[in-house]
């Protein structure tokens, strides 16, 4: 077929490409208010590119957010792990193992996903207290890996209903058990499964602020919370918040980048659709 | 044999079972018993923090109370701020989604511009666009780059207001839109039977309306002063940047679903004479409505729970973006009021369950009929 350029065409790229800028023209301000001097910031000239590039605010930003982004990768790195490989096993038994009830247990977990977590606050954070989890990255590992347990719980269970039962009733009558067909025949067929959840946990939770905020004491939050309190002072200058955001998205906007596809269908799985 | 394999699977279920009733169905239990009780002030973190039982009183003093005018502000922009959400990243995602289902060159690129927002956290998209709508810079000189004037719009303290009505009148309003709902109910469906849209529609709903229309006066007062609420024009930069970050879920979700259309139900609906328009409103869109469904779902379930955009954008005490969710914490966590806290958290999750509880008992039917 010949490219010509029809009018509808000229239209069709003409609006991606306007709608393309209009989505990066936040990006395309914050990285060059971060790389300005103080000095250079004013809101007038705030769309103009730096005279002299100050690649410092990154180093500053850096250093005061280190701590929780140390915080942040210890949360996120095992809570993922632990809800991953909890949800697997849960998606195994959901899936495979059904047994009188448990499409309804099942419905009962993914009710779990959908509530305002504002309405389980109050209980977690006394309970926390009462477990002397309060305040530390423990409690929040905890609540973070209770919480997931739905979401990767569905997307297991949705994985693992694509493999075929034939699968399962030949390793039977082979004589393995439960925990045998989960390690020689799931569990191998499972890794892009696990892909998908452990990128959609890892993000979520490295993007969490209000269990980060109401349950965390000062040397345990996470980046969120410190790059809130980094911007949150009404007399900042715009730099050092700008570099702080770049430095809070960089992981997950790297995983986004290299592992979109992945990223893509553990965003489909949450929409329940099967 | 396989006996005890069952045995095993519903063992390997189980402490993730009791997770879940104890810390979603238990907690939830617990919010609302302790919503019922007068717990709050400063010996509230005490040990043994002094409890008693105290009915309604919370919820009659969020909904009619002297003080509970922020709460009732904050509901309000809850309601407007979901509608909003929900007819912008629908709409955008839906119209970026159809022009990508053209397929252009370059088609990975332009979908991973959209999507990328996505992936941010809210506190930096709050971050980055309240720096954006900064009174005097950002969008609001960008006209001045076609020679045109700067906006002047105060986009996040403004302290305007649109589609204001009076808190006393809820009652009345409540009967309008009720009235509404079943007319358009009733005009909807009017096509395929008549007679039935005529009856169990229409007429209610004209009924329902004039009547609300001339006796409205004579229904209770919600309120015993004069109290508006509206749309605080302070929310639409908020609006704006939750629409820039979830639109490019909208049009992953619709993507989706335009690829999984065979191309030959295009192909035929192009042969028998339909327009590109024509193929989109009458075949791909109602195909797709399981997806539109989700969509409306996961979007008003997260403008429900938006605690984090506000608190980063416009800080937690503003009071005109307020919002249950926000109010929820500072009533909670600042002013140690937790049996008011507890109410309004009660309040959020009965407005989210009436959207999801319907959601989850129609997917498990459809799971049943397999």
């Amino acid at each position: 077929m010949k490219t010509r350029l029809s009018p509808a065409t000229i239209a069709l790229y003409g609006s991606l490409v306007v709608l393309a800028l209009a989505y990066l023209m936040p990006v395309y301000l914050t990285l060059i208010t971060s790389l300005k001097y103080p000095g250079d910031i004013s809101l007038p000239q705030s769309w103009q590119l730096p005279p002299e590039v100050n690649y410092a605010s990154f180093a500053e930003a850096f250093a005061l957010l280190q701590p929780n982004i140390v915080n942040s990768f210890i949360l996120t790195i095992s809570a993922t792990l632990l809800s991953t490989v909890l949800g697997s096993l849960n998606g195994y038994v959901f899936s495979k193992w059904k047994f009188p009830g448990s499409e309804i247990v099942f419905t009962l977990f993914l009710f779990g996903m959908f509530i305002p977590y504002q309405v389980i606050l109050i209980p977690l954070f006394q309970t926390l207290r009462a477990m002397n989890l309060y305040g530390g990255l423990p409690g929040l590992i905890l609540a973070h890996v209770v919480y997931g347990l739905p979401i990767t719980s569905l997307i297991f269970r949705n994985f693992y209903a694509q493999i075929p039962d034939s699968l399962m009733e030949s390793a039977n009558l082979d004589g393995a058990g439960f925990f045998q067909i989960y390690r020689r025949i799931i569990f191998p067929l499972s890794i892009p499964g696990f892909v998908v959840t452990s990128l959609w946990q890892f993000t979520q939770i490295w993007n969490e602020f209000l269990w980060g905020i109401c349950l965390t004491r000062h040397t345990a939050n996470p980046i969120t919370v410190g790059l809130a309190q980094l911007a949150g002072g009404q007399a900042v200058s715009w730099n050092l918040p700008m570099a702080g955001s770049i430095l809070a998205a960089l992981p997950v906007l790297l995983i986004y980048i290299v592992l979109g596809r992945y990223f893509i269908r553990g965003l489909l799985a949450g929409s329940v659709k099967e | 044999m396989i006996n005890r394999d069952r045995i095993k699977a519903f063992l390997t279920l189980l402490p993730s079972m009791i997770l879940i009733a104890v810390f979603v169905y238990g907690f939830i239990g617990n919010t609302f018993w302790l919503s019922l009780t007068d717990w709050g002030g400063v010996a509230a973190l005490a040990e043994n923090p002094v409890r008693n039982y105290a009915g309604l009183s919370n919820y009659k003093e969020l909904f009619t109370g002297f003080l509970g005018g922020g709460f009732r502000q904050d509901l309000v922009n809850a309601v407007y701020y979901s509608v909003m959400l929900l007819l912008g990243a629908i709409g955008t995602g839906l119209i970026i989604a159809i022009l990508l289902d053209n397929k252009p060159r370059g088609e990975a690129v332009f979908r991973t511009i959209f999507l990328y927002p996505m992936s941010l956290s809210f506190i930096v998209t709050g971050t980055i666009w309240r720096w954006m709508l900064a009174p005097q810079g950002g969008v609001n000189i960008l006209p001045t780059y076609a020679g045109l004037d700067p906006l002047k719009f105060r986009w996040l303290s403004s302290t305007g207001a649109i589609f204001e009505f009076n808190w006393q009148n809820l009652l009345q309003i409540a009967f309008y839109i009720l009235a509404a709902v079943l007319i358009i109910g009733g005009l909807m469906s009017i096509k395929q039977n008549p007679t039935r849209a005529l009856r169990r529609f229409l007429l209610p709903g004209i009924a329902v309306g004039l009547a609300a229309w001339l006796f409205g006066d004579l229904l209770p007062k919600a309120l015993f002063m004069e109290e508006t609420h509206g749309f605080n024009l302070a929310t639409l930069g908020i609006i704006m940047a939750t629409i820039w970050q979830y639109s490019g879920y909208t049009m992953a979700l619709y993507l989706a679903g335009f690829t999984g259309i065979s191309q030959d139900l295009r192909d035929a609906s192009m042969l028998d004479g339909a327009t590109t328009a024509q193929y989109y409103r009458y075949i791909a869109l109602p195909m797709l409505k399981p997806i539109t469904i989700s969509a409306v779902i996961i979007l008003s379930h997260i403008s429900l729970k938006m605690f984090d955009l506000i608190f980063a954008m416009t800080g937690p005490d503003n009071a005109e973006t307020g919002h249950p969710a926000l109010n929820m914490y500072l009533t909670t966590f600042r002013a140690n009021d937790f049996a008011k806290g507890a109410a309004i958290a009660i309040i959020l999750f009965l407005i989210a369950a009436t959207f999801i509880i319907p959601y989850l008992i129609s997917s498990y039917r459809q799971r049943r009929t397999r």
